[in-house]
């Protein structure tokens, strides 16, 4: 019988809270993070997006000086999360070398790599700091995380671009379950509204260009979507074997039952449009958690709101789910906090798991006119209720390279009600 | 020509701007490793930071002979003369 495990604790910083409650607060709500980018680079560069999803509060506003120094912004958001979701946690002592994490990041420290670069163009290689390597690692936000919580059972860096903060469950579920750890502080950020990527994301006609309306921009599932609303931020997760987490009276979420993780092996950047690596990756995490389609009455989707997209995955979830698909609510949380790409599959589970423990699902913003052919039942207006009784839900993640990363979150006990 | 008073106060924010020390602890007989804890790595950022505002070259070689504040404020003193 495989090790259960369990979700103890919560963290977040995005663009639309700068921690868990404001997060989840806003969710419900319906708020947008997206709005008018003020950076003297837009125009510099005259790039054709203006706009993006910044995270509400800046990490120099929690972090040290002398400690954001030393870290790269998506690094920065990552220890802001971890710390969060290890408050949270109210772990207090434990054996370290039980204790490992697994934070993922899509791009990576991309702010260090160009002013280093141009550092180096414009002051030549004496002016390049020492620090440079160790800031735009990717395996920086792991890294880093491992240090501030003395982590010793390992720091993982799954890598798989907009499908990365999921697959960081996927490799904590079974480094616990394995026996090679007892608790993993799982996550992923990013820090990517860098003109570089932002062109780059625009030369591929990826990013949404409504400029005159930032906060309608990202609309998943919407006839009229045009594209993604770059995000920043990270999500953290403190992932327990349930036995550890029951010796010390923990207040528990809910069960991280299963994971998958499936490569398309179709295009670098096209989703299969059958949905087939994605429906592969949903019945295998519904197999891994032991479970049934009819157990799913939740999806956080992955829904980025670009044309190509939003399709596969409804046909990916009629496939796995079958005739169920017609009882599912859908929430397309990236309508909100925008696309935050290696952070989004860590932001959107602490969203599912906080829906599966009070049994209510966000809403998703900006679905005006619903393409016909993405018939999902969507949370629109006011957040939904979830049964009462035992559920389970959902969060996909998908990934340019053809990456597929599925959780399924299962309650543990009876619903719990919001605070005041 | 900076004077050395002028180098310690330029170098004592570079160590307060690096590792958060207090400009007031960068004092001429302290030494950067066993009195500041300053690693190697911090080391190097203060000589990039100081190559750059004191407009001198500190080659690599003689970073290992900068063990004090002193040392410091001596050498770039000699290089800008």
């Amino acid at each position: 019988m495989a090790r259960k495990v369990v979700i103890t604790g919560l963290g977040a910083t995005t663009p639309i809270g700068g921690d868990v409650p404001t997060m989840w607060k806003n969710a419900l709500k319906g708020v947008s993070g997206a709005h008018t980018l003020t950076d003297d680079w837009v125009e510099k560069y005259d790039l054709p997006v203006h706009f993006a999803a910044k995270v509400t509060t800046p990490a120099s506003e929690v972090l040290s000086r002398v400690e954001a120094k030393r870290m790269d912004p998506s690094t920065q958001f990552a220890v802001v999360a971890a710390r969060e979701a290890w408050k949270d946690s109210g772990i207090e002592e434990i054996d370290h070398d039980r204790l490992a994490v697994a934070f993922a990041t899509g791009i990576g420290g991309v702010w260090t790599l160009l002013d280093a670069w141009d550092t180096l163009r414009e002051k030549g290689p004496r002016r390049v700091l020492p620090m440079t390597v160790p800031m735009l690692m990717p395996n920086g936000p792991a890294a880093a995380v491992s240090l501030d919580l003395g982590a010793r059972a390992g720091a993982h860096t799954p890598v798989s671009a907009c499908a990365s903060g999921t697959e960081a469950l996927h490799i904590a579920l079974e480094l616990i379950r394995s026996g090679k750890a007892d608790v993993v502080m799982a996550g992923g950020a990013e820090a990517a509204i860098h003109p570089l990527p932002m062109a780059s994301f625009s030369a591929m006609q990826a990013l949404s260009k409504r400029n005159d309306s930032p906060e309608t921009a990202s609309r998943p599932y919407d006839v009229n979507r045009d594209g993604f609303v770059m995000g920043e931020g990270a999500g953290a997760l403190v992932l327990e074997a349930e036995e550890h987490a029951l010796a010390r009276g923990a207040r528990i979420y809910g069960e991280l039952a299963g994971t998958s993780v499936t490569a398309d092996a179709y295009h670098i950047t096209a989703p299969d449009p059958e949905g087939l690596g994605a429906t592969r990756a949903l019945k295998a995490a519904l197999f891994d958690a032991r479970a049934l389609p009819e157990d799913v009455v939740h999806v956080n989707a992955h829904a980025t709101s670009t044309p190509v997209g939003d399709r596969p995955e409804y046909t990916a979830l009629k496939a796995a789910l079958g005739d169920h698909v017609n009882n599912v609510c859908v929430s397309a949380t990236k309508s909100q906090t925008g696309h935050l790409l290696g952070a989004s599959g860590a932001v959107e589970s602490v969203m599912t798991v906080l829906a599966v423990y009070h049994r209510l699902a966000p809403v998703t913003i900006n679905l005006e006119n619903q393409d016909p052919e993405i018939p999902l039942d969507v949370v629109t207006g006011t957040p939904r209720e979830l049964p009462e009784g035992e559920v389970m839900a959902l969060n996909n993640s998908f990934g340019f390279g053809g990456h597929n990363a599925v959780v399924a979150i299962r309650s543990t006990g009876p619903k719990v009600e919001l605070p005041n | 020509m900076a004077s050395n008073e002028e180098i310690l106060a330029g170098l004592a924010e570079i160590v307060n701007e690096e590792t958060g020390l207090a400009p007031e602890a960068v004092e001429l007989d302290k030494s950067f490793t066993d009195d500041l804890d300053i690693d190697s790595i911090s080391m190097m950022t203060i000589v990039v930071n100081a190559e750059e505002k004191f407009d001198v070259k500190i080659p690599d070689e003689e970073v290992k002979n900068l063990k004090t504040v002193g040392d410091a404020v001596s050498f770039i003193a000699g290089a800008q003369a």
